[in-house]
């Protein structure tokens, strides 16, 4: 009102007035609006964004990984303070507008900022819909809509409770399972008898269900919400406890996520006096009743259809921002669009309509062994709806000829197998067969023309084509394709990142492999083979072992070792020799012994005509020469006097050396013999990427040599200083200070943390100082000295993995295991 | 070497008391052969002496129709007993047969030589 008097007089001054441009939302499709629009008219307008969120522009169609653990905030955040700053954009986070004044052209936010616009954007979104049965607004009843969702999710699954998630849709199993990751025992409820029911048909929902259940997910169809159920509100604030269905059913819950669908949010605009219909009404032009103001988004109404999937609202953006510039021919037209669910594990894919119906033909493909599932729904000469399920990967192709509506008489026959199958002389990949207008990138709508385009200009890895396109920099799940057109258009000069693979079998570092082993949970050698596409039957010598120990630090307890993918020494507990005899070295504890063990050790010499007998470097001894049919029984006799294996052949806690410390020596601070102990206690049995050595030493004149160790202690008079990363092997060199503990105890908990660390990041053979310097002694100490949460959570999981770790194998295999290993299959020499 | 053998074929066990994707051994009195059994059950008999340095190809990792010799690494076919890849050398195979679950192998060139040494 008073702002219009000073408008004036001020756009008088400046020669090329810029105009105002006011965003009130700061979603993914006013973002993509604005690149565009700085693209399209740099320098044009002032920008003003008011974000009712507290936060810059993220990607919340990656929320379900954040919940489930797959990617931080961090990683989704699409624009990031410095883009505002660069693009002189002024940002009001944590402002809610309450008010639009069209006479005087101004928003008001609810803190009293006004800010005067030429123009002005509405994209205030959606608001998720609350079924109002009683109870509903109970607290720990939560929506799925925006990162506080996810980090009060995050907060109720702390607990390990129990989870009850309302909607069977995209957003409701993508909660569920995240959820489900997250530790909580969770329940779907759906309404309706199958689920996802908009996207899929029975049979794909079908297998659907079958994975979700597979989860540990249970699924409740034809389930209708009768009421929330809150524990007693006398002692304190009542809370969710349950929920209770209209056949009686009760679910138990602690947390309550309500998914069953969104309403666009449309008050602002009502109030403004725009017209609204279930969405702000708006033209093909994207401009509402008043041409100074566009709707965006979930918030708006085009051809009278709400939208929200992020095609068509980045589709919006685009025609807003064509607008802006200038261009007052673009217009928005809906075209069909695709859906995937981001659950990792679970491939499906489906897009167009897909009921039957007279005039339609449906061409279906099952390999039930597989779980793939494909049908395709044809009407006349065009594709009109597609589902995929358990293998995506002629997806973008196939949802290409359903946009274009092309013609498909010609491949109609082979079509759902891919463009491969198109009776091309040469074996192209899929991207070849894609036109320049086909969308590569679904998540930002990135058509290959444009990454042709990108590619023309300089970039010619992946990682440019996704700076500056941003295909692939989201769900990432083309980055094939994108790599395709990569090769494509530059041809052999294009050089993938550098990744060293793992062997010969397959492409995949061994990086890529650890977590798709978590990521795709997979639980066995073949799986993770057919999963991740090995080239050979089996594997091979480098591989197998690999794989074995991931999946085995992946799934302590659960993962069923495989023996035959073992190297002979930890196969059968002991080293191999070069006259294919054994050693056997039994484990001392710090280095300490006594006269029963070494009587025992003496016997058992004695007894098998054991030829050498050895003091090795990690204070123990070494009984070499034993013949492999020897090997049970000179463990049976070890084992009965207490000793057990030493692992001296394992990728593992081998020894953990110590000098005799306070309890002798004048110069010893601590115990450092008894800590030794207790360290090789608590860590032996564990298997590590490579062999691990450990040293005490009492005092810093180090006699333990504690500072060429993978891990070392050196104790001073206030406490224990920690070091790692030394070697003194191949290379040699210093360890690393880690940091300084006071207690023993504190010594043990951060050492703990410091090998689960390593276990879960060291690459197969990779010892702890090739680690150290890969990933940076800085970062490690971060995670296992700094952040104490994260110690400790470490800590808990290398003590959740002992308890299954610890078992003598020398005992096991007295007790018959693996029998086959110690007798030859026939004895003719004797006949 | 010209002088015609007359096969003969010896029962030495079951297939299945051998690991899939592993190998035991069989004791002669001259040698050591090594029995092996692919991820597919098919079987192979080798002489137990890598042709690099001797190491007991029965303690290797077996992988496809192929062994990763423990000692220092060598891959052997199991179907030629030839080194793979860069390296060369050659360990000595036997006809074997498997028969309703049972492997026999042929041992006549065995006979009356004493050119295999027992590899432990």
């Amino acid at each position: 009102m008073r702002h219009v008097q000073k408008e004036v007089v001020g756009a008088a001054a400046s020669p090329a007035p810029r105009e105002r441009l006011v965003v009130i939302g700061n979603g993914m499709a006013p973002g993509r609006a604005l690149e565009r629009l700085f693209e399209a008219a740099p320098e044009s307008f002032a920008v003003t964004i008011f974000n009712a969120e507290p936060r810059v522009n993220y990607d919340r169609v990656m929320l379900s990984p954040v919940l489930s653990g797959e990617r931080t905030f961090a990683e989704i955040i699409i624009h990031g303070d410095g883009w505002y700053i660069d693009h002189g954009v002024t940002l009001y986070k944590g402002h809610r507008v309450v008010a639009i004044d069209r006479q005087a052209k101004t928003a008001t936010s609810e803190h009293g900022v006004v800010a005067p616009y030429d123009k002005l954007i509405i994209a205030t979104g959606s608001t998720p819909i609350v079924i109002p049965v009683p109870g509903s607004t109970l607290a720990g009843v939560l929506s799925y809509r925006d990162l506080d969702d996810v980090n009060a999710m995050l907060l109720a699954a702390q607990s390990r409770g129990r989870a009850v998630v309302i909607g069977g849709g995209l957003l409701g199993l993508e909660a569920a399972t995240g959820l489900k990751e997250r530790g909580m025992e969770v329940s779907v409820v759906h309404l309706m008898p199958t689920l996802m029911e908009r996207q899929l048909d029975p049979p794909s929902s079908f297998l659907l269900r079958e994975a979700i259940e597979a989860r540990g997910v249970k699924v409740y169809a034809n389930a209708n919400t009768q009421e929330i159920l809150g524990t007693d509100p006398i002692p304190g604030p009542s809370r969710v406890r349950g929920v209770r269905l209209d056949d009686g059913t009760v679910l138990p819950a602690d947390l309550v996520v309500m998914a069953v669908g969104i309403r666009p949010s449309a008050a602002l605009a009502r109030d403004a006096g725009l017209a609204v219909n279930r969405g702000i009404v708006v033209g093909p032009d994207m401009r509402t009743s008043d041409p100074d103001i566009f709707a965006l988004g979930e918030c708006a109404e085009a051809h009278g259809q709400c939208f929200g999937l992020v095609a068509p609202l980045y589709d919006m953006a685009g025609v807003v921002a064509a607008q802006l510039a200038g261009d007052a021919k673009a217009v928005f037209n809906p075209s069909a669009t695709a859906t995937k669910l981001k659950v990792t594990g679970i491939d499906l894919f489906s897009a167009g309509d897909f009921a039957d119906g007279e005039d339609r033909d449906e061409i279906v493909l099952r390999d039930a062994a597989r779980g793939v599932y494909r049908r395709l729904v044809v009407k006349g000469d065009h594709l009109t709806g597609l589902v995929l399920y358990g293998d995506v990967s002629h997806g973008a192709w196939l949802f290409d000829l359903l946009k274009r509506g092309a013609d498909i008489s010609g491949v109609r026959e082979t079509m759902m197998f891919g463009p491969g199958a198109q009776g091309c002389a040469s074996h192209d990949p899929a991207a070849a067969a894609l036109p320049d207008d086909a969308e590569i990138c679904g998540c930002n709508g990135v058509r290959k023309g444009r990454i042709v385009e990108a590619i023309v200009a300089g970039s010619t890895s992946l990682e440019s084509v996704r700076a500056h396109t941003k295909a692939s920099a989201s769900c990432g799940s083309c980055s094939g394709l994108v790599e395709q057109v990569i090769r494509l258009t530059i041809g052999d000069a294009y050089k993938p990142a550098a990744v060293q693979p793992v062997c010969g079998c397959t492409d995949l570092s061994h990086d890529d492999i650890r977590r798709l082993i978590v990521a795709k949970r997979l639980k066995s050698i073949p799986a993770v083979m057919q999963a991740l596409e090995w080239k050979t039957s089996c594997g091979c010598a480098k591989c197998r072992p690999a794989l074995n120990y991931y999946l085995l630090a992946a799934w302590p307890g659960e993962y069923e070792d495989d023996g035959q993918s073992r190297f002979i020494n930890e196969r059968v507990h002991a080293n191999i020799q070069k006259d294919g005899t054994y050693s056997v070295v039994p484990r001392m504890w710090g280095g300490v012994t006594n006269a029963a063990e070494l009587r025992a050790i003496a016997d058992v010499v004695d007894k098998f005509a054991i030829p050498m007998v050895k003091v090795t470097g990690g204070q123990r001894i070494d009984l070499l020469g034993v013949r492999k049919e020897q090997l049970p029984e000179v463990w049976a006799e070890l084992n009965a006097a207490g000793l057990i294996s030493g692992a001296a052949y394992g990728k593992a806690l081998r020894t953990v050396k110590t000098c005799v410390g306070s309890e002798w020596c004048r110069f010893g601070t601590q115990d450092s013999t008894g800590l030794g102990i207790r360290l090789e206690k608590f860590l032996w049995g564990s298997w590590t990427p490579a062999k691990v050595k450990l040293a005490v030493s009492g005092c810093p004149r180090n006699c333990a040599e504690a500072t060429c160790k993978d891990v070392g202690v050196v104790c001073v008079d206030s406490g224990y200083d920690i070091v790692f990363a030394g070697a003194a092997g191949l290379d040699i060199k210093g360890a690393e200070a880690l940091c300084h503990a006071d207690t023993e105890a504190e010594t043990i908990a951060i050492i703990a943390a410091l090998i689960e660390l390593y276990r879960q990041q060291g690459r197969y053979l990779e010892r702890i100082y090739k680690w150290a310097k890969r990933v940076g002694v800085k970062e490690i100490k971060a995670q296992v000295v700094d952040d104490v949460a994260k110690r400790r959570a470490l800590a808990d999981r290398f003590v959740f993995s002992q308890q299954f770790a610890q078992k003598d194998p020398w005992a096991e295999r007295v007790a018959g295991k693996d029998a086959h290993e110690f007798a030859p299959l026939a004895d003719l020499a004797v006949a | 070497m010209t002088q015609a053998t007359t096969a003969a074929w010896i029962d030495i066990g079951a297939l299945d008391l051998i690991p899939r994707r592993g190998a035991r051994v069989v004791r002669l009195s001259q040698a050591c052969l090594a029995v092996f059994r692919t991820a597919d059950d098919r079987a192979f008999a080798l002489e137990d002496r890598c042709p690099h340095r001797g190491g007991p190809l029965s303690q290797g990792i077996v992988h496809g129709t192929s062994v990763a010799c423990p000692l220092h690494g060598w891959v052997v076919s199991l179907a030629t007993g030839e080194a793979e890849g860069a390296d060369e050398g050659r360990a000595r195979t036997f006809p074997l047969r498997v028969e309703g679950g049972r492997i026999l192998v042929d041992i006549s060139q065995l006979a009356g030589r004493r050119t295999l040494q027992r590899a432990s």
